[in-house]
């Protein structure tokens, strides 16, 4: 069996924090959307550093100010995997 | 001055998970000291606790408020909701604006801070979970009580070592009394038994290996306990407006410091905070009847406390009754006073003496009615309840049947 793509692990992860399903969740769903508030983002990136053993650029206080893009699911899967690939590099 | 009444009360500690196990627990003198059970228990020379037993998170805390629950939070949470249901209050408007709650502990997040210093030291994570923080901040419980309850009027968590509740209890009734609040949700908690929590008291070198015997002259030092104590402290204007139950009316409070030593008691202390606790309340020595002691089974608590009770009762030093709970429930730390005013409350309201339980032998020091091995039936009409902790800060409580 494969493992389960980046994709799929973060949309699983962004899913547990919003208390759905994996399938509720799309690439174009805002935090907002899903309901996630400033505490449940800290805790979902802590669960992807975790999954991914990567460290995620992010300041609450400047949530725009990094690097790292959050304005939906499509945005933070990419920015988590150009943090593996500079990881792996 | 307002009158002040407790129309509500709440626990969880090693006798039982309410007030009316606890009540049984101590009418039947059990002992809820047993064999602890946590990680790197073995590394410990001190391997016995008042440990709370088959308390099920599950059902009770969802996912979201375990990540945010300390247990010394989750303790807080459950005796709040025994006590506010027992009271019969839902606060919104202005109730819920002065309402406050104020809790008493010493350690706050003591199982968080041992588990994320495992994490990191231990285990070299170098990541921990982003609420850290909140979960192990000393007023964490508090504020989510206030959450829970919505209790918007004065709220804020007191330290002061193992009179943490009294101080607190003293302060919510100085604040229903003076008319700053109608309610207040007070007592306290304490979770500190892990590794880090005993490993830290092993050191002092005051713990028994074996059992909590206070008074008693073959005592060899304190065991540690856990748990919460909730109260609802009341203007009673307002609580006899609404028909509420009534267990009993809060008439005073003495608080003094030692100004001494950093962990050996004082007489002089502990007498002034009993002297101030009768005249606060306007009492005279011989309307208390029962003194629920500090009496932590340590050879220098015990002997100090007798001899201050001694000091400021005279004569009627031999004719009140004085029993120490902490034999059977261990010692909360800053939980302990808010656990062990329940004995009073039982003595006032139920007319049964909680007794000093593991009491074999007589101490010439210690030679108070100390109710040993059995409760007694009696009725009380006023009792005090002592707290002396270390740093020699004292606070004592006084209570009045009703």
């Amino acid at each position: 069996m494969s493992e389960p793509s980046i994709e799929t692990r973060v949309i699983a992860i962004i899913a547990e924090q919003a208390v759905l399903e994996p399938s509720d969740v799309t690439l174009d769903s805002t935090l907002e959307d899903l309901g996630i508030d400033s505490l449940g983002l800290v805790e979902s990136i802590f669960a992807i550093e975790e999954e991914f053993d990567i460290s995620v650029p992010f300041n609450a206080n400047e949530p725009t100010a990094s690097d790292f893009d959050i304005s939906n699911v499509r945005s933070i899967v990419a920015g988590i995997e150009s943090l593996i690939q500079s990881a792996d590099g | 001055m307002n009158r002040v009444v407790i129309t509500g009360a709440g626990t969880i500690n090693a006798l039982g998970h309410s007030v009316d196990e606890t009540f049984d627990a101590m009418k039947n003198a059990r002992c809820g000291i047993g064999a602890l059970d946590f990680q790197d228990v073995d590394r410990l020379a001190i391997k016995i606790g008042g440990q709370v037993r088959g308390f099920e998170t599950e059902g009770r805390f969802n996912r979201q408020q375990m990540s945010l629950y300390d247990r010394f939070t989750q303790f807080t949470l459950a005796a709040a909701k025994e006590a506010v249901a027992q009271s019969g209050l839902s606060f919104h408007g202005d109730l819920a604006a002065q309402s406050g709650v104020i809790l008493g502990t010493a350690g706050g997040g003591v199982n968080t801070w041992d588990a994320n210093y495992r994490l990191v030291y231990e285990e070299g994570k170098n990541r921990v979970h982003p609420f850290v923080v909140p979960k192990l901040m000393n007023n964490a419980a508090a504020s989510h009580v206030s959450m829970e309850h919505n209790l918007k009027g004065p709220s804020f968590t007191v330290a002061t070592a193992c009179a943490s509740s009294n101080h607190a209890m003293a302060q919510a009734f100085a604040m229903v009394r003076s008319g700053l609040a109608t309610t207040i949700l007070t007592g306290g908690s304490e979770s500190m038994l892990c590794f880090g929590g005993v490993k830290a008291w092993e050191g002092l070198r005051v713990m028994s290996k074996d059992a909590c015997r206070p008074f008693s002259a073959n005592r060899n030092g304190m065991v540690q306990g856990e748990g919460a104590g909730v109260f609802v402290f009341e203007n009673m204007d307002h609580a006899k407006a609404r028909g509420a139950d009534i267990l009993a009316e809060v008439i005073g409070f003495g608080m003094s410091s030692d100004a001494a030593d950093i962990v050996m008691p004082s007489k002089a202390g502990a007498a002034r905070a009993m002297q101030m606790a009768l005249k606060d309340a306007g009492i005279a020595t011989s309307d208390v009847g029962y003194i629920n002691a500090h009496g932590t089974g340590t050879a220098a608590n015990d002997k100090t406390e007798c001899a201050a009770v001694a000091d400021v009762f005279g004569a009627h030093a031999d004719d009140l009754m004085i029993s120490s709970t902490k034999s059977m429930h261990g010692h909360l730390i800053g939980g302990t006073g808010a656990v062990e005013l329940l004995a009073c409350i039982m003595a006032l309201r139920e007319g049964v003496i909680a007794p000093t339980i593991g009491y074999e032998e007589p101490d010439p020091e210690c030679a108070l009615d100390v109710v040993p091995n059995e409760a007694r039936d009696a009725k009380v009409d006023v009792a005090l309840s002592n707290a002396f902790a270390f740093g020699g800060m004292n606070a004592v409580i006084a209570l009045r049947r009703v």
